[in-house]
């Protein structure tokens, strides 16, 4: 059954799965064609809703991990949680030419524009990198100048989402950095040994807090914590630091 | 059960209201403390959700859906302050 809605407000619409590719064993990005989108900021998430055959419905937020420049798709990079709901649809039921629903782009609050003169940091745990990946698309695309920090925390090297073009845009795209921290394995040949991400970690390859940069961190509650816990202790203001929480475990 | 941030409201916010409320400024009926809804601290799911400020836990912000209504309840925020475009 469908629920009442407001005249004028946002709305579900129907999106179709126009191609998919495989990130990782248990992530799948979707390129999805969504009429009269409107674009979104880098940040942005959709809501997402699937509707089984007896109407049970379930409800979830994913963020969007394109950057939008006067065209071009709806990318969501969906991680498989084995007992989730929602996702082992996204990543392993849905074809191409199948429709979902969805409702956005929504908020406002986790997002990087262009006009922000600071330099940003971001801090990503597991698929918490997908919104920062679109502001580091988003700055990639506008050949924007302000300094971009990347500090992305995965399992192991088959758990990185966009491997191949994480590197591309530190090449091709003056002033973005990367570090990748492993908690569990980490490549071959590393001089680092896996751990989880620590204040180390954040002091070494983020800024430094004098630079005040904008910080945006996304990812597993707990990741978020600590992470957030440790920009401040550091010394960096708590009104630059914008989080958002996946929820659950990592 | 975990949390989750205010911006988390966006899309049930953005059925109800014209401007992005998460973006918006609240001002603690509990503690004073100003900060923007996409920061409150987030329980619960799609059906009802409480959202409660992050420098006094107190709840700001209720949300409940019906099939055929929407309850918000806002009792904990004493304003809100909402940027215009263009600012």
């Amino acid at each position: 059954m469908a629920r009442a809605a407001l005249p004028g407000r946002l709305t579900w619409r129907a999106a179709t799965l126009t191609e998919a590719r495989q990130e990782t064993p248990s992530a799948r990005t979707l390129m999805l064609d969504v009429p009269d989108w409107p674009g979104h900021l880098p940040g942005q998430h959709v809501d997402v809703r699937l509707t089984a055959p007896d109407g049970y419905r379930a409800q979830r937020s994913y963020s969007i991990a394109s950057a939008w420049a006067e065209g071009g798709n709806v990318e969501l990079t969906i991680q498989r949680l084995d007992d989730g709901e929602v996702s082992p649809y996204l990543t392993d039921v849905l074809e191409v030419g199948d429709q979902i629903e969805l409702r956005g782009p929504v908020g406002g609050w986790f997002v990087w524009r262009e006009t922000q003169p600071r330099p940003v940091l971001l801090l990503g745990g597991g698929s918490g990198v997908v919104p920062l990946m679109a502001m580091v698309r988003a700055r990639g695309l506008a050949k924007a100048r302000q300094p971009f920090r990347l500090i992305y925390s995965v399992r192991t090297p088959w758990d990185v989402l966009y491997r191949d073009e994480l590197p591309r845009h530190v090449r091709d795209n003056p002033g973005f950095d990367l570090y990748l921290n492993y908690t569990r394995k980490a490549p071959e040949g590393s001089p680092n040994a896996p751990k989880r991400i620590d204040v180390a970690t954040i002091n070494t390859h983020g800024w430094p807090p004098d630079f005040e940069p904008d910080c945006y961190v996304c990812g597993p509650t707990t990741f978020v914590e600590t992470a957030a816990d440790i920009l401040v202790a550091l010394g960096h203001d708590p009104k630059r630091i914008r989080t958002e929480r996946f929820g659950g475990t990592s | 059960m975990s949390k989750l941030d205010g911006n988390a409201m966006a899309g049930d916010l953005g059925e109800i209201f014209a401007f992005d409320v998460t973006a918006a400024r609240y001002t603690c009926a509990g503690c004073g403390q100003a900060e923007a809804i996409g920061a409150l601290m987030l329980w619960g799911q799609e059906m009802g959700r409480v959202a409660r400020c992050p420098h006094c836990d107190d709840v700001v912000l209720r949300l409940v859906q019906a099939n055929d209504r929407v309850f918000l309840d806002l009792r904990g925020a004493v304003r809100l302050e909402l940027p215009l475009a263009g600012s």
